[in-house]
């Protein structure tokens, strides 16, 4: 349950106002919620709520392979990234699995990125830097697989969609220690 | 360069104040104080002690610093390659006073820019595990009740450049100028979370952006009903831009990313996103190879803002040792300085009492005698943490954990005054 929503509210009174006479009540509101918010439709919270959880939830229809998403990775990725997630003038992609116990650990996608959910999400959300949002659904699932391909983690053929992305074992699930 | 001796010296301090010398500490007389004030190097805006007379600038629409001023600008501005909006730049926090960052020297981390949003577009939609999905625009936003305190920010990568294996030849802010402190007013996110109708499932709020690439976080729902606010105003003011504009949310004490700005959408969860900024950065890589997740609270720090590095010391003499502490994980109950690497401490004084998850301006007399020192400053605040030394630090959580770097600094002086980041202990 969550906690108790406790608001801090003014004393209840009543200014009590007379003009020409009359008496007009002007109350001051001991119950200090306006409640204003306008109601939202199930059709605008489709187009605006991107979240995708780790168990998959939020995922959108949809499916592509690392054989497509090498195109689309050399189309709008590899400047800033480098063949196969590495040399690029960006953050590494790729390689570094074994190095988090090193003096120079090497946090790629293979080496430390806890789950897959997370990868489809952020290149959804925030990449190419310069026109996130422009990939359609089934470029970004390939692109996403040819990231999770070029780190050994899946085959070359192996479809991503809303089903087999989230039960995609990542090498470094396990490496984290997360509060209660 | 802003020279030690353009400071104002308190000139009437009360008598016995304790100060710090290279030896220990000597209890002082005014007579020692008086050295202070010496004479200063300092370019000379006009030639005698007549001030000009002619009559001078007409008023303005919105001020600015004075032009002799221009030199307190953001430091170290730094971006990603092939990007100019996803980096950071950092508050000269060396040549300023007080404990209130002026908002346009407030620290920057952006990830994809800062965009320039129309307020009267701009909405805040909570939806998810709540009874009914909700609007609200900054008309709306206005009608509510509203709280104002003053609370840092800090980022928590901040003073990461202390892991480097050598001491950087970095000043005060290029160090650790990922940390602010404002003046924050807005809606306290429990009303706007209690009228949508929290659903029992919900535990997560994914907070999310509206800059180009959404940047988001999940906050746990418990933070968003105790202290989370909507912030709207910064200093008295709406929020700058590059602070969020037109709504931000404000989660005090916790590391600064968290504190999504641009706010445009909530989210009620059973569950965190394990969103990039939570899993692949902002989480701690320990030696051993496993990473520690949900560090929220920032840790108690503090750092002398002067003297230090292009502060430089003018003569022998009497100097205010001041500087900045903090912590997320409540209020200070002290902060101690010393002048020879931390062999000896003695308390600093604050204005007044220190203020919780806020920064609190603390200040030492000191006696140089112009031979080099080593200055220090360590923290402890009221959960009864205090800065460990840097060896310490990184004995327990190595040299990449990255965030949460909350170390002793010290800052050498040299017999010619000069002052320089180093490693002692």
């Amino acid at each position: 349950m969550p906690p108790k929503v406790k608001l801090t509210l003014p004393q209840f009174t009543h200014a009590i106002v007379y003009a020409g006479g009359l008496l007009i009540s002007n109350p001051v509101i001991a119950d200090n919620e306006p409640r204003l918010g306008d109601p939202v439709t199930a059709t605008e919270l489709s187009r605006l709520s991107i979240t995708v959880l780790p168990d998959g939830r939020g995922l959108p229809d949809g499916s592509g392979n690392a054989l497509d998403g090498a195109q689309i990775y050399q189309t709008h990725c590899i400047a800033c990234h480098g063949a196969d997630g590495q040399n690029g003038i960006n953050d590494r992609l790729s390689g570094g699995v074994g190095t988090l116990v090193s003096t120079k650990p090497i946090r790629t996608i293979g080496s430390y990125w806890p789950y897959a959910t997370s990868l489809f999400d952020y290149v959804r959300r925030a990449m190419p830097y310069n026109a996130p949002g422009s990939l359609n659904n089934n470029e970004l699932y390939a692109v996403t697989a040819y990231l999770l391909y070029t780190n050994k983690i899946i085959g070359d053929t192996d479809e991503m969609n809303a089903t087999s992305l989230p039960a995609v074992a990542m090498p470094n699930r396990n490496g984290f220690d997360w509060p209660e | 360069m802003r020279l030690m001796s353009q400071i104002p010296q308190k000139q009437n301090q009360p008598p016995n104040v304790r100060v710090l010398g290279r030896r220990g500490f000597l209890v002082a007389g005014t007579t020692l104080l008086a050295a202070g004030t010496g004479t200063a190097t300092s370019q000379p805006t006009q030639t005698s002690l007549q001030p000009p007379r002619s009559p001078g600038a007409p008023m303005t629409k919105y001020g600015r610093p004075s032009d002799h001023e221009a030199d307190v600008v953001r430091s170290r501005i730094r971006s990603k390659t092939g990007t100019t909006g996803s980096g950071a730049s950092g508050t000269p926090l060396q040549h300023l006073r007080g404990t209130i960052t002026p908002s346009g020297l407030h620290f920057e981390r952006h990830h994809s820019g800062v965009p320039m949003l129309a307020p009267e577009q701009h909405k805040l939609v909570i939806h998810g595990a709540v009874k009914q999905p909700l609007a609200f625009d900054l008309d709306k936003l206005h009608r509510y009740p509203m709280t104002t305190r003053t609370q840092f920010l800090e980022c928590s990568g901040n003073s990461a450049a202390l892991l480097s294996p050598k001491a950087q030849d970095w000043n005060c802010a290029d160090i650790h100028g990922l940390v602010s402190c404002s003046e924050w007013t807005g809606v306290p996110l429990a009303y706007l979370l209690d009228e949508a109708g929290i659903d029992p499932t919900a535990s997560w709020v994914i907070a999310e952006g509206a800059d180009a690439g959404r940047m988001n976080r999940s906050v746990p729902l418990s933070k968003c009903l105790d202290d989370a606010i909507v912030a709207l105003y910064q200093n008295g003011e709406r929020l700058r831009p590059e602070n969020g504009y037109p709504m931000r949310l404000f989660l005090p004490g916790f590391e600064g990313n968290m504190s999504i700005k641009w706010l445009h959408r909530l989210e009620l969860t059973d569950s965190p996103a394990m969103s990039r900024e939570e899993t692949s950065k902002y989480t701690d890589l320990r030696p051993g190879g496993r990473a520690k997740g949900f560090t929220f609270d920032m840790d108690v720090k503090s750092i002398i803002t002067s003297p230090s590095p292009g502060l430089n010391l003018q003569q022998p003499g009497v100097y205010q040792i001041s500087g900045l502490a903090w912590s997320g994980k409540g209020n200070l109950s002290r902060v101690e300085v010393s002048a020879d690497g931390g062999k000896s401490w003695i308390d600093a004084t604050f204005d007044g009492a220190p203020q919780p998850l806020a920064l609190n301006r603390f200040n030492a007399a000191w006696q140089w005698n112009g031979k080099p020192a080593l200055l220090m400053s360590r923290a402890t605040d009221s959960a009864g943490n205090t800065q460990p030394t840097r060896q310490v630090w990184i004995k327990q959580f190595g040299s990449n954990a990255f965030y949460h770097y909350n170390a002793i600094q010290a800052w050498r002086v040299f017999g010619d005054g000069r002052v320089e980041n180093t490693y002692a202990t």
